[in-house]
């Protein structure tokens, strides 16, 4: 019980007031484990931010120079606090604590109550005292708004230096490189990283850096910052040499921001930081002090999990619990300059007494160490460059003190078949914290297993994985170790016929350029197949070789909808769908469409993909229907098919007052491009004129928006049973351009993608995510590109018409008969008229005698 | 008591690898019959197309394959599988359909119903 416990008064009806001051990511995380909390009512919330917006994505910051906007970092919004009751003041600092009246005054005069006070000040760049440091383009890397003033002088400059190559110095140098500078890191230390890095990690670190041509000077101590000749400024370091630079970012650590305590005479640590005990409390009664403004047992901590320890504290402190702050790990794993880099726990050796293993290798540039005890049986810590797969199971070894396998050497070799020794999930205790920015523990996880939630379920649920991502692949391993201590099986083989993925199939066929179903499964698997596997390899063997579906060789393969080339609908009739390219359609054509649904009393409504889909056409009346609509200019529609349906337009900039480009035209060229591609699940694509969006391409597989610097590509959105707004893969892209990207974007998920696995969830269950997959697309780091490409001009270059192929062979015509052994149709069809328009009679109408009978259709389908 | 066997088309008729769907007159009955061959040599198997769960004549064009040591199809319309041999539905055990035996006889399919 903590020693406030028994003052605390909790009247009803009034509440008690808690303000937070500084609205980071911790103040928010404080906010939210508040308002989640059970007695979330009994308090009344406010939070004071001298920024002009509420808590954003700090982790993040970078995505600000690739595209994303401030929205898309924010971590709330004015309309969702308002809506949670919680009152928010911007703009304006907290520069006052009465301790006695309990209240705070900000710089503009206000004046609030607390009964209890958080503060979550954070904390600001250190910028060194060189003279010179204050010139215009001199700045820090912090907020966005730091952010919008390096855009603005980025685009004046040429060259950039960030002092400081640490965690935050290499995040800036990522933001200077990618607004096209020649950018320079210029480190005191001898060597980069070098709180996180031993000396092998870090070296393979810098080699990689100048690999992309960012120019790494250690050892460099900046003397003065003076104007230059070739370039704005010039650096003059304490040994003689020199640098010409028109900008210089300082990114050279932090500092608590501890200047309210410090006014307001709460204790602060010996070299600053407000000092809190191991219930977050500062050295004043309901003051509170949590993240990178608090200093524990000497300590600062400049990650955000241990920020959200804090909160997670503090709350409880705040609502009469009694949980403790013990300490966090500072283990981190992160990408650099799109280089993987992580440190778990004493990464350089300091434990007196530690061995190390080594692992370096400098043509696949992986470099691995292990920090262990003097007796060889715990994990101290780790490094890892270029390859951190691993980090998960290191950090989980070492926290949890797991005794090392034989030969923990073998951890950190490549994986040599059965040479890595597994490192069991099973010896987790259930209280080791699998997610540290979410909290997740082992044994929440393993209950919701046992709940019968899946992987996809518990990362909805606890979030676990979903922030910095660094236990993704940990959390699989414990979800799947628990699924199989409960029985069940967990592999993802296609079906009982072929012990391999879906992927592997498709590597398979692709690589021994396996053509028929029959040879695949002779060759690899087993028994007669199934609908399961059937259609899968169907779709794989018309991703790569694009035959005609239908050919004798594929014919058993493809489900009732690819096997009839129309949707099978509840009566077993067909629903049929021609193809109008962007949702652009002649009065000629539409009224084709109109004569054949009259002629057939076909049922019509207009689809969500700006087509026209024509229902109850028996199985014998399909190739008539096709025929009428070949011989009009129609082609099929691929409404049946696991392949590129429709692309969405909306009018554009031919009709459009708002239209910045040709939506129309540009969705016709890519349906056009893209008909038919047979793939793991449906493709639904869009074209939107200006960002307006008329066309919803966000919520499309490929969405493609216009703007005024070109287009831009997103990917992987979803309508439907699960929405997904989809993520930008790239912007300002020319026509041929955005074609290649997509061309590349397609043919990697039909290589790689589960079976019926739309792009949102392929995406979702990716390892690196989006950033990946712009790796793999944009950026063509496998070197698939080309490859990629060539295969889908390969499927562009083989299309046909189905159906054009299908009525002009009388043996596939044979097929579409009703009896095998008669021209009478099938008589126990049944209809009534509604709405003008015929639809299946139900039980009760055929029954009662109410269902009519389409004579007229009888007489057209001999 | 004879046998009866009715023919219903040819062998050639039939579509390997898939299903096709015959018109069955006998004893003034006419019933829709689902008929399957997997490969060209192997043995036809016949069952009503009429799938008593999605309550349609369609199970003539699902797709045929194997669970386990059992021959079957899947519904196209909700996918049960029924056992070929025996019209037994796997997935449901009050659902059967009637499954008939079947000979070739001088290259005519020809279906037992007495």
């Amino acid at each position: 019980m903590s020693a406030d416990m028994g003052e605390q008064i909790f009247s009803e009806g009034v509440k008690q007031k808690v303000i937070v001051v500084g609205n980071g990511m911790v103040g928010h995380r404080f906010i939210e484990y508040l308002l989640a909390h059970e007695r979330a009512s009994e308090f009344e919330i406010t939070t004071f931010s001298d920024e002009p917006r509420l808590a954003y994505d700090r982790v993040h910051l970078s995505a600000y120079f690739t595209g994303s906007t401030a929205a898309d970092l924010a971590l709330t919004t004015r309309e969702r606090y308002r809506e949670q009751g919680v009152n928010f003041i911007l703009n304006d600092k907290v520069v006052a604590i009465d301790k006695v009246k309990k209240t705070v005054t900000t710089q503009s005069g206000r004046i609030e109550a607390w009964d209890k006070l958080v503060l979550a000040t954070g904390s600001y760049p250190f910028v060194p005292p060189i003279p010179g440091n204050d010139r215009e383009h001199c700045l820090v890397y912090r907020t966005i708004d730091d952010l919008g003033r390096i855009k603005v002088s980025g685009a004046q400059s040429k060259v950039g230096v960030v002092v400081g190559g640490g965690l935050l110095g290499l995040e800036a140098a990522n933001a200077l490189k990618g607004m096209g500078l020649e950018t320079h890191v210029v480190e005191f230390a001898p060597k980069l990283m070098a709180v996180q890095l031993d000396d092998g990690g870090s070296k393979l670190l810098r080699r990689k850096i100048e690999a992309l041509g960012v120019k790494v000077h250690t050892g460099k101590n900046t003397k003065e910052i003076v104007d230059g000749t070739t370039c704005r400024y010039k650096m003059n370091f304490a040994d003689g040499t020199s640098l010409e630079t028109d900008m210089i970012l300082f990114s050279a650590g932090i500092r608590p921001q501890d200047e309210l305590a410090r006014k307001n005479d709460i204790a602060l640590g010996a070299r600053g930081g407000i000092e809190i005990n191991d219930n977050c409390r500062t050295s004043e009664k309901d003051i509170y002090a949590i993240g990178e403004c608090a200093v524990w047992n000497g300590q600062v901590f400049g990650l955000v999990a241990p920020g959200y320890q804090m909160a997670k504290v503090a709350v409880a402190q705040v609502t009469g619990g009694n949980d403790q702050f013990t300490g966090a790990d500072m283990s981190t794993k992160l990408k650099l300059l799109g280089i993987d880099v992580a440190s778990v726990g004493d990464s350089i050796a300091r434990t007196p007494g530690a061995r190390c293993y080594y692992y370096n290798d400098d043509f696949a540039e992986v470099y691995k160490c292990l920090v262990v005890s003097n007796d060889g049986k715990k994990l101290l810590g780790a490094v890892m460059v270029g390859d951190v797969e691993d980090y998960g199971n290191f950090q989980q070894l070492m926290l949890n003190q797991i005794d090392l396998p034989e030969n923990p050497q073998a951890m950190i070799l490549p994986g040599i078949e059965g040479g890595k020794p597994a490192i069991g999930v099973d010896a987790l205790p259930d209280a080791a914290q699998i997610c540290s920015c979410y909290a997740v523990t082992k044994g929440s996880i393993c209950a919701l297993v046992n709940d019968g939630k899946s992987l996809g379920d518990i990362k909805a649920q606890t979030k676990a994985s979903t922030g910095c991502g660094g236990c993704a692949v940990l959390l699989k391993q414990v979800v799947n170790a628990e699924l199989a201590k409960l029985g069940v099986e967990v592999n993802n083989y296609l079906c009982e016929h072929f012990k391999y993925t879906r992927r592997e199939l498709a590597d398979l066929i692709r690589v021994k350029k396996i053509r028929t179903f029959a040879a695949l499964l002779a060759e690899h698997g087993s028994g007669h197949g199934c609908d399961i596997c059937k259609p899968a390899v169907g779709s794989i063997l018309a991703s790569f070789w694009n035959d005609y579906v239908l050919q004798p060789d594929h014919v058993g393969l493809q489900d009732s909808n690819d096997a009839f080339l129309g949707n099978l609908q509840k009566d077993g009739t067909y629903s049929v769908v021609p193809r109008i390219a962007g949702g652009e359609i002649t009065p000629d054509k539409l009224i084709v469409l109109g004569q054949v649904a009259k002629k057939y009393e076909l049922y019509t409504k207009i689809t969500g993909g700006q087509r026209v889909d024509l229902f109850g056409a028996r199985i014998d009346q399909l190739p008539a229907i096709w025929k009428e609509l070949v011989d009009a200019g129609f082609e099929t529609g691929h409404a049946y098919g696991k392949a590129v349906r429709t692309v969405k337009s909306c009018v554009g900039s031919t009709w459009c007052r708002y239209g910045v480009d040709d939506s129309v035209g540009f969705a016709i060229e890519i349906e056009e491009r893209y008909k038919g591609l047979r793939s793991p699940h449906k493709l639904k694509f869009a074209v939107s004129g200006c960002t307006r969006e008329c066309a919803e391409a966000q919520s499309k597989d490929v969405g493609i928006i216009a703007t005024e610097t070109g287009w831009s590509l997103y990917v992987c959105g979803n309508g439907g049973m699960r929405p997904r707004h989809a993520d930008l893969l790239a912007t300002s892209l020319d026509r041929e351009t955005l074609v290649r990207f997509v061309d590349r974007f397609l043919m990697f998920y039909c290589r790689t993608a589960d079976r019926l696995q739309r792009t949102s969830v392929w995406l979702e269950n990716m390892e690196g995510g989006i950033e990946y997959l712009k790796q793999v697309v944009v950026d063509d780091k496998l070197g698939l590109g080309e490859e990629l490409e060539a295969a889908m001009a390969n499927v562009v270059a083989t299309y046909q018409c189905e159906w054009k192929t299908t009525i002009e062979n009388p043996e596939q015509v044979k097929r579409f008969r009703q009896y095998i052994n008669s021209d009478k149709t099938d008589t126990s069809l049944a209809y009534v008229i509604e709405r003008g328009q015929r639809r299946p009679a139900t039980r009760e109408e055929r029954e009662a005698g109410k269902a009519v009978e389409l004579i007229s259709v009888k007489e057209h389908s001999t | 008591m004879s046998e009866v066997w009715i023919g219903v088309c040819n062998e050639a008729d039939l579509v390997i690898g898939a299903g096709v769907c015959a018109l069955l007159e006998a004893d003034g009955k006419t019933e829709q019959v689902a008929l399957f061959r997997e490969t060209p040599d192997g043995p036809v198997y016949a069952i009503s197309n009429h799938d008593p769960i999605g309550n349609a004549n369609v199970l003539s064009r699902g797709i045929i394959g194997s669970l386990g040591s059992r021959i079957v199809v899947a519904s196209p319309l909700y996918k049960q599988h029924f056992c070929l041999e025996s019209g037994q539905c796997l997935e449901d055990e009050k659902a059967s359909v009637k499954a008939w035996q079947v000979r070739i006889a001088r290259g005519q399919v020809q279906l037992k119903t007495a």
